[in-house]
């Protein structure tokens, strides 16, 4: 275990240690539904959530299996299983008995099965040995990370979409570019605080 | 040893135990139980409710044109739904605009049918099936087409309008590894209900048409779902201008079939443009028609003769045809077929010569 507050992780997952402006995970869906503020923050949500569960039975299934059995290095293939069945049941349920919420995030939600930001999340909890309470700061923070990256990213885009452009630049080249911008500024939060 | 083998054990356990938990979801939770589903307020079917409107549609043998395959990225399987749709999804937005939306269209792929349902689709879309057809003939008729001939089940049959298309389901290939829908003109008539027979170029990197100049054998099983497409012919007295280039012949010689079994004899000028005399197709079929059908006169015309050709009738583009031989084209009707740009031009032509826009039938090949 190493000692950092949680709330430190929490905030660090958010600003210095952003899912997708300092690792780049989960770009697919990141430039994919970054159209409207609307649905990205609907996604946002939605990966929020699944990340928040996911890295929490992720530390569960590998402190209280896999490491008693001694198959730590399983765990890529062990955690995209929990993961994408986790994914499904949640789908499943809401679509059932949450129609509301369905429409607003369920069908985001196979998107987000194969988002490799949910990997790296349990990856990344599992190589910094996490305790379960930094674990699930850590999970929480990087939802919210992801969700103020995308919307913000939205809101550029929807301000841009009358402007001209280069040809070879619309759609996702004009957006890789933003994303790059956003990463440098996102430098600036360096200072304040740091988790590796 | 046994590492190996607690090891593999442990992992099917964690994946059969999350695999066990998702059935008895799916069973229990995905399970919406039998729903009916309503077509045109006549038709009632029931149906395992859960899945998607257009697989519910395809289980029921009912198919609606969709490019994709369910991707929710073509937007040609939209539906009006009046009853029971549930709500307008996000994933919808892209190809139903918003005064289709307050009609009630709906894309089928995406939407999932969770109660009864009330639906409308074209009437003619209900003789839409697909099977898989023999290849009875393959046979080579100018350097760049083939003519085939694709024979249905025992027991079945297509009904289709003269002049309507079918798409066919190109497999996955060397050098293709999708599988992909594609339309082609049926060029034989409506009464041989047994078999389609289609004309197909060869378009250089065209997935389909390279699957069938290259791939295809005779005898081959070809799955194929229609008949599709509001082109076809009309049944009226106005004296008919027909023009097509390169394989769009194929529907037109549906028609003129169809006009010749049926014995009508309207008047109906066929005006025919290739390149040079080897791409000239089916003119014995053609001439023989023209002997048969008092009032079917056929006018081809070569772009680039080459000497052997020895070509002494028209020559350059069916537009000059047009030009030289429709005097006027207010009292006609056109049924025009082939690349969108020299369809275009023969439209610019033709309304130049005071037909109406109305009167103008087209398919565009693109």
């Amino acid at each position: 275990m190493i000692d950092i507050h949680p709330m430190v992780i929490f905030f660090a997952a958010i600003f210095t240690n952003n899912m997708i402006l300092s690792n780049f995970l989960g770009m697919c869906s990141f430039i994919a539904v970054s159209n409207e503020i609307k649905t990205s923050l609907s996604l946002g949500q939605a990966v929020t959530f699944v990340l928040t569960f996911t890295t929490l039975l992720n530390y569960l299934v590998y402190h209280y299996i896999m490491v008693p059995l001694g198959i730590e290095y399983l765990r890529y293939i062990v955690f995209i299983i929990v993961i994408a069945a986790f994914v499904q049941l949640v789908e499943m349920i809401i679509d059932r008995y949450f129609q509301t919420l369905y429409y607003a995030l369920g069908i985001f939600l196979p998107l987000i099965t194969v988002n490799c930001a949910i990997l790296g999340v349990s990856l990344f909890m599992v190589i910094r040995q996490y305790s379960l309470l930094q674990s699930l700061a850590f999970g929480v923070g990087s939802g919210l990370g992801w969700t103020l990256a995308i919307v913000m990213l939205a809101g550029i885009r929807q301000r841009i979409k009358k402007n001209p452009l280069p040809k070879g630049l619309e759609g996702p080249g004009i957006t890789l570019i933003i994303t790059g911008l956003m990463a440098l500024a996102f430098v600036g939060f360096s200072g304040m605080v740091q988790i590796q | 040893m046994t590492v190996i083998l607690t090891q593999v054990v442990v992992i099917s356990g964690i994946s059969g135990i999350l695999a066990l938990l998702l059935s008895i979801a799916n069973r229990t939770i995905g399970d919406y139980g039998e729903k009916k589903m309503t077509i045109n307020d006549e038709k009632e079917y029931i149906i395992d409710a859960g899945d998607s409107l257009l697989a519910t549609l395809v289980s029921e043998e009912i198919f609606i044109p969709s490019a994709c395959g369910g991707k929710g990225s073509c937007g040609y399987c939209k539906v009006h739904v009046s009853e029971g749709g549930g709500q307008f999804l996000p994933t919808e937005a892209g190809y139903v605009n918003p005064e289709e939306q307050a009609e009630g269209v709906r894309l089928s792929c995406q939407l999932k049918v969770k109660e009864d349902i009330k639906i409308e689709i074209p009437e003619e879309l209900f003789n839409v099936k697909q099977y898989d057809y023999q290849v009875t003939k393959l046979d080579t008729v100018t350097p760049k087409i083939k003519h085939l001939r694709l024979e249905l089940p025992k027991d079945k049959e297509i009904n289709f309008k003269p002049g309507q298309y079918i798409q066919i389901l190109t497999p996955t290939y060397k050098g293709s590894d999708e599988e992909v829908y594609r339309a082609y003109s049926i060029a034989s008539s409506p009464a041989d209900n047994k078999a389609v027979e289609l004309f197909i170029g060869y378009v250089p990197e065209g997935v389909c048409t390279t699957y069938i100049h290259q791939h295809l054998k005779l005898n081959d099983q070809l799955t194929v779902v229609g008949p599709f497409g509001d082109f076809y012919y009309q049944h009226n007295d106005r004296e008919m201008v027909m023009v097509a280039v390169g394989t769009g012949m194929a529907p037109i010689m549906s028609i003129l079939k169809y006009m010749q079994e049926q014995k009508i004899e309207r008047k109906v000028t066929f005006y025919f443009g290739a390149r040079s005399g080897e791409d000239l197709y089916m003119m014995d079929i053609l001439k023989d028609m023209e002997k048969k059908m008092p009032n079917f006169e056929l006018k081809c015309c070569l772009s680039r003769p080459k000497d052997e050709d020895e070509w002494d009738e028209d020559t350059g583009r069916v537009t000059d045809l047009i030009e030289t031989y429709v005097l006027d084209a207010s009292d006609k009707e056109a049924y025009l077929c082939g690349s969108p740009k020299v369809i275009d031009s023969v439209v610019d032509k033709l309304r130049a010569k005071g037909m109406p826009e109305e009167h103008i039938y087209y398919d565009k090949f693109e």
